[in-house]
């Protein structure tokens, strides 16, 4: 489903050039919830944005789906964004100027969805995470746990195969984080492909598959 | 999707009240200038009172006698003789009209003077524009081969000269010049502005002092030319310049000093800007001023506006990251931004067309202009929208290009 071949990502500055991630390869299979740890500053987030077609690698391929991206136009990443990919962040990232099933709604507006037909959609993906009454809320108005919950909403909406989630029990107490685990699980379950990024070993051994990285190096 | 975009931007004008406050100012004051400049442009090249017809009138208003190198030249109004000879026998018309331009003279009210604009016309001039009488007639055919000494009048030259508490002036007598004659009819005045039909005073042409027997080609009259319907303008045209083709070199060679005559039958808009240029190159240079001086009056303010939007939209850039990480492309995001300026813009647009009618109504009223009757009609109100949208756009496309360029993940950093 995902596959990473010798990818390496370099950040280079007038000054200095900095190693992010050297050689990784990664193969992770269709059903799969595979989870990425280690230390801050490993690379564990610019693996996750390289998965994700948010950041390019500075060397190696990427394959989602059997196709190699790297010659791929802004238009079509966009679309193999849209149409594959669901991401939740450590810090939400919801748009708090529009109400919750707004926010919901956001992958479907990129689609050739009615808008009643993407209502429907929000409105579904709202109650398989518990927040069908918090519809018309804004995300000032919601506590930590529904915020990711709402996130969690956006990122299955447009029901992606595979789901990539950063941190996304960081900013939460460990109850909230189980439920988000458990929701997440549960996603797995109906046959998503997830691929976590976490510090906590806890949650990490409760997923099929363990990547550890150490300064940019894949060590497991 | 486009309520989405509206609803967002609708959301970023609350979040800072100060700032909105200043922008929307800025658009507000720049697109009332531009609305005032354009109902003042409609108001001088528009069908108005009492030029209601011009969309199918043609104005010959100058005869121009050159040579071929264009070194010496002579021009001005035409004589009455010429504009019967080769206005009046137009076929392809409903009705020809022809005028004098203005001229001043002198009445006394009481001992006060009065300075007047008069002017001497045929009786379907009164055809051709559109006057209201308020009390009495034009002249007719029969004052006109009598040279009767009778005049029409506006309401301003009757409240001047008999008094606002006159309660009907037809039939007594104004002294003009120390001639007198009977007023035959009041009209509503017209502004300074429509300079073919504005007078305080009109006689008929064969009234004194009105030179209409002058010989030769120039004199003091021109001619609006009445064609049936709009679209028989240009055939109207073609027959006037195939009569002004046949006129004989020695009619106006001037002693062979001239071997070119220019005259034209044009739209009062044409007419308006022949008057300041000879050639299609002067034109183009004309028109290239004025569409510099509108760019810079919109594109100081919308440079200013590219920086507050920069910095508006910046603050939007985990936005920016979240719609690209959930597919939407560059252009998308590029028209989102593109949308919401031009929305923004639109809200100024209509706080601007409120302040527009106030300083139109001001105008009208202020009696800077006699008669002005600027308004905001749908011509008006069409191109104040299309410089709404033109603002829109030249001042949010580069602050949205910039921002639909932003790397995702640094996006998301922020």
């Amino acid at each position: 489903m995902i596959k990473l071949q010798n990818v390496e990502k370099v950040y280079r500055t007038s000054s200095i050039e900095t190693l992010a991630l050297n050689n990784i390869n990664i193969d992770v299979r269709k059903g799969e919830f595979v989870s990425i740890m280690g230390p801050s500053g490993c690379g564990k987030s610019t693996l996750l944005n390289i998965i994700g077609l948010l950041d390019a690698p500075s060397k190696g391929q990427i394959e989602i789906d059997g196709s190699p991206v790297e010659r791929y136009t802004d238009k079509h990443l966009a679309e193999l964004r849209n149409r594959k990919l669901g991401f939740i962040f450590q810090s939400f990232h919801l748009i708090n100027d529009l109400s919750v099933i707004d926010n919901v709604e956001i992958p479907l507006l990129y689609r050739n969805t009615s808008a009643k037909q993407r209502r429907e959609l929000a409105q579904e993906a709202l109650e398989k995470v518990g927040l069908s009454n918090r519809m018309k809320h804004f995300p000032k108005q919601l506590s930590g746990g529904q915020k990711q919950r709402v996130a969690i909403a956006r990122a299955i909406v447009g029901k992606p195969e595979i789901i990539l989630a950063d941190e996304p029990t960081g900013n939460l107490d460990s109850a909230m984080g189980n439920e988000i685990l458990g929701i997440l699980q549960k996603l797995n379950t109906d046959g998503a492909t997830i691929v976590m990024v976490t510090h906590d070993e806890a949650m990490a051994k409760k997923t099929d598959r363990l990547i550890r990285l150490f300064d940019g190096t894949q060590v497991s | 999707m486009l309520s989405n975009y509206i609803k967002i931007a609708w959301k970023v004008l609350l979040r800072h009240p100060f700032y909105t406050f200043i922008t929307l100012f800025g658009i507000t004051l720049t697109l009332t200038v531009l609305m005032v400049v354009t109902s003042f442009l409609d108001h001088l090249f528009g069908p108005h009172y009492p030029e209601n017809k011009r969309a199918r009138s043609l104005y010959i208003a100058s005869v121009i006698q050159t040579d071929s190198a264009n070194t010496t030249m002579s021009s001005g109004p035409a004589s009455f003789e010429f504009l019967m000879k080769y206005a009046k026998s137009l076929k392809s018309v409903e009705r020809v009209a022809i005028m004098s331009n203005f001229s001043f003279s002198n009445a006394y009210a009481n001992g006060k003077r009065i300075k007047l604009n008069t002017k001497y016309t045929d009786v379907d001039f009164w055809s051709v524009t559109d006057f209201e009488f308020l009390e009495g007639k034009p002249y007719d055919e029969t004052n006109i081969r009598n040279a009767d000494h009778v005049a029409v009048i506006t309401d301003a030259l009757r409240d001047q000269y008999f008094g606002n508490d006159a309660e009907t002036v037809v039939g007594k007598t104004i002294d003009i010049e120390n001639i007198n004659f009977r007023v035959i009819g009041v009209v509503k005045g017209s502004p300074p502005t429509r300079v073919y039909t504005y007078s305080d005073v009109y006689f008929p042409y064969t009234a004194p002092k009105s030179n209409y027997e002058g010989k030769g080609m120039r004199g003091r009259f021109v001619a609006i030319v009445l064609a049936k319907k709009p679209s028989d303008l240009p055939t109207v045209q073609a027959e006037f310049d195939s009569y002004i083709a046949r006129i004989p070199r020695s009619d106006y060679s001037n002693n062979n000093q001239f071997n070119v005559l220019i005259v034209k039958a044009d739209t009062y808009f044409d007419h308006f800007v022949t008057m300041f240029t000879r050639s299609d190159k002067d034109r183009i240079t004309l028109y290239a001023i004025v569409g510099l001086v509108l760019l810079m009056i919109m594109g100081l303010p919308a440079v200013n506006l590219v920086n507050v939007n920069v910095s508006r939209i910046l603050e939007r850039a985990s936005e920016i990251g979240v719609r690209k990480a959930f597919g939407a492309p560059s252009k998308a995001l590029l028209w989102q931004f593109i949308i919401e300026n031009v929305f923004i813009t639109f809200i100024g647009g209509a706080f601007a067309l409120i302040l527009t009618f106030l300083v139109i109504q001001f105008i009208n009223s202020s009696g800077w202009i006699a008669y002005a009757d600027l308004t905001i009609n749908l011509p008006v109100f069409l191109i104040s929208i299309l410089v709404c949208l033109v603002f829109g756009l030249l001042s949010g496309v580069l602050p949205a290009f910039r921002m639909s360029r932003l790397k995702i993940a640094e996006a998301l950093k922020a």
